[in-house]
């Protein structure tokens, strides 16, 4: 009963959000706050597919955000001075483009590196973010260096939709398509085999789970989400540029992701929900106390995520909304046994 | 020209892959016992240059007129003591609790740890570049030529200041019966506890010993450059990218691999392209890993069950 309130919720509101917000004081303020909360969802549920269901800890998510958005621009405009023979594609036909260069640029990533003990994606990943950013930055013929790149808006039926409410369906659209494959993904073999892998690698390979390809297959998912949103973003700002693909992204998204629950997709739901509208919530706050002025949580902001992931690792590793099975997975002593049947020290 | 360009070059990288080296052999120190990756040793790095520069701009204040070379080895110690206490502390309360949890949890701990540490930093000095006082640095410039290669002060000090540090932990894992305990406890911590040695206080004194190396390279850092709270992450990825390709968890690894790094960044840097110069260590990384990696001097991981 819980679940079916959950899921008529999780559809009917999203869909009447606008006129809702539109009808109060600064509507379109209020709608541009939404959209980016459900933008951090989007990003939230993909993240949460590498590091939730596959246990991968995923360091460079962003700039696979950042590949989609770039890839997207560059098709629509073409880059400023060489690359002007790429370009002059519709948004819609970007699209798909932008979410397959993320995903190869994922293959390319993991291939090499999901061979290995999962410590060194962390690092790998890191690192390949700080490589896309000193390319953005620096390879100026196709993405105007830090001056970035203006991208039009999408145009459908001869329509340009710049209107929030019209790129907010946009949104909500790829929001659902992205909900529906993992979860349906999730529930098939695939899904199964990824619980496997979490609880024990070796048990997995035994039994038969193609442990490489199938980790691979999660993190190649997990950076096509991403670029998928990627391509929205470009057009939602009509501006791409380097620092909108910085780390502190990665961290924000993960930090919501632990926050809501990892490997639970209403807990991610929640924790972007929470973490994005947060900072807005706060820098209202006293006005609304009768203290006037406005708070600034800018500066503080990642101190409170780093605090949130150490102490949820400490205290609640299943996040805020978890999931049943990770709950049972994270407390072995709660529920009796323990689901890699040992209490042993795990070196 | 071409010749001292070399050399020059040269001499910078290995100033530079010293530091590289210092911080590596945290990383590696601490893998080899927990093959746990500690995501705030760069900070630690970065929190150890500050201290260096706090203790030396009281200096300063106090006594104007003190003699560099001990206000520098109180700046040393100082940042030392300042990075072990840091070191033992974060080992005691986040990933102690945590030792028994999914390696995702400790992964996540350590990422918010790193950023902890870098934004208190940041809330307390502020973002702005800051640099060890002029008379230090001015000193430490100067130097002598060779030819046309200048080697200054401040480069010989970094190498001599690393390799001696090095030198010494080398000898104290070798020779001393902590070290016995250490590589016990990094064999099999179980066994090594049935033989009576207490594995948390090892791991505290590992983490202790790591954190304070990285704060050497870190006040050696500040004497070459100006800091910022932001020079952990780079310097922390850098010295893991070389303890990588030294072989995670062999301490003579770190160094080699150190060096190695620091000198193809200059020469990279020199006679390819300074803007890709960062580029060169990822790339790196990447052709190690799939081709090598247990690394130069690393053994083959094998995967117990």
């Amino acid at each position: 009963m819980r679940a079916m309130i959950l899921r008529v919720l999780m559809v009917i509101v999203p869909l009447i959000l606008p006129a809702l917000l539109l009808a109060l004081p600064q509507g379109e303020y209020q709608l541009d706050v939404a959209m980016t909360v459900l933008l951090y969802v989007a990003l939230g549920v993909g993240l949460n597919v590498t590091v939730g269901l596959a246990g991968l800890l995923d360091l460079g998510y962003i700039a696979f955000f950042g590949l989609g958005a770039y890839a997207t621009a560059i098709l629509m405009h073409g880059g400023p001075a060489q690359a002007e023979a790429l370009g002059g594609w519709t948004y819609w036909m970007a699209v798909p483009a932008a979410v397959a260069v993320a995903g190869f640029a994922g293959l390319l990533i993991g291939l090499p590196t999901l061979r290995l003990r999962g410590d060194y994606l962390a690092i790998v990943t890191l690192a390949f973010g700080q490589i896309a950013k000193l390319t953005e930055n620096n390879w100026d013929a196709l993405t105007n260096g830090p001056q970035g790149m203006e991208v039009a808006k999408p145009v459908l039926f001869g329509f340009e939709l710049r209107a929030g409410w019209q790129l907010y369906y946009i949104l909500l659209l790829f929001v659902w398509i992205i909900l529906w494959s993992v979860r349906n993904v999730n529930k098939s073999s695939v899904g199964r085999a990824w619980v496997a892998i979490r609880e024990d690698e070796i048990a997995a390979a035994s039994s038969g789970v193609n442990v490489p390809r199938t980790k691979l297959l999660a993190f190649v998912m997990g950076a096509a989400i991403a670029g998928l949103v990627g391509s929205f973003f470009a057009v939602k700002q009509g501006f791409v540029s380097p620092p909108s693909f910085d780390f502190i992204e990665t961290v924000t998204i993960l930090a919501m992701v632990v926050l809501g629950g990892i490997g639970s997709l209403p807990g991610v739901v929640l924790g972007a929900a929470m973490l994005a509208a947060l900072p807005e919530l706060l820098r209202s706050l006293p006005d609304m106390l009768g203290l006037g002025g406005q708070f600034d949580v800018t500066p503080y902001r990642m101190l409170l995520y780093g605090t949130a992931m150490v102490l949820m690792m400490a205290w609640r590793p299943e996040g805020l909304l978890p999931d049943a099975h990770r709950r049972a997975e994270l407390h072995p002593d709660a529920s009796g046994e323990a689901p890699d049947g040992s209490g042993e020290v795990r070196a | 020209m071409e010749g001292e360009l070399l050399a020059q070059q040269v001499l910078n990288g290995l100033t530079i892959g010293s530091m590289y080296a210092l911080i590596a052999l945290g990383y590696t120190m601490v893998y080899g016992i927990l093959q746990l990756i500690n995501f705030a040793h760069g900070e630690v790095f970065m929190v150890g240059s500050f201290a260096g520069l706090g203790v030396l701009l009281l200096v300063e204040r106090i006594a104007p007129g003190a003699g560099l070379v001990p206000a520098l080895i109180l700046a040393l110690l100082a940042a030392m003591a300042a990075a072990a206490l840091l070191g033992m502390l974060v080992e005691r309360l986040a990933y102690r609790p945590l030792r028994h949890s999914p390696r995702l949890s400790l992964l996540i701990t350590a990422l918010g740890l790193s950023i902890i540490l870098q934004n208190l930093v940041m809330l307390l000095v502020g973002t702005e570049d800051r640099a060890y006082p002029d008379r230090f640095t001015e000193a430490l410039q100067e130097g002598f030529d060779v030819g046309a290669v200048h080697v200054a002060w401040q480069q010989l000090l970094t190498l001599g200041v690393a390799l001696a540090f090095m030198g010494a932990l080398t000898w104290m894992v070798r020779r001393t019966r902590l070290g016995k305990a250490m590589r016990a406890t990094a064999e099999d911590p179980i066994t090594a506890g049935l033989m009576g040695i207490e594995a948390d206080r090892i791991v505290a004194l590992t983490f202790a010993m790591g954190s304070a190396l990285a704060a050497v390279g870190g006040v050696l850092f500040g004497l070459n450059y100006s800091i910022n709270f932001f020079i952990g992450t780079q310097a922390g990825l850098k010295a893991f990218i070389a303890a990588v390709l030294g072989g995670i968890g062999s301490l003579p690894g770190a160094v080699v691999g150190g060096l190695l790094l620091g000198l193809i960044e200059a020469l990279g840097a020199g006679y390819v392209s300074g803007t890709w110069k960062d580029v060169f260590a990822f790339v790196i990384l990447a052709v190690v890993l799939v081709f090598r990696p247990a690394g130069l001097l690393g053994r083959p991981v094998v995967e117990k069950v």
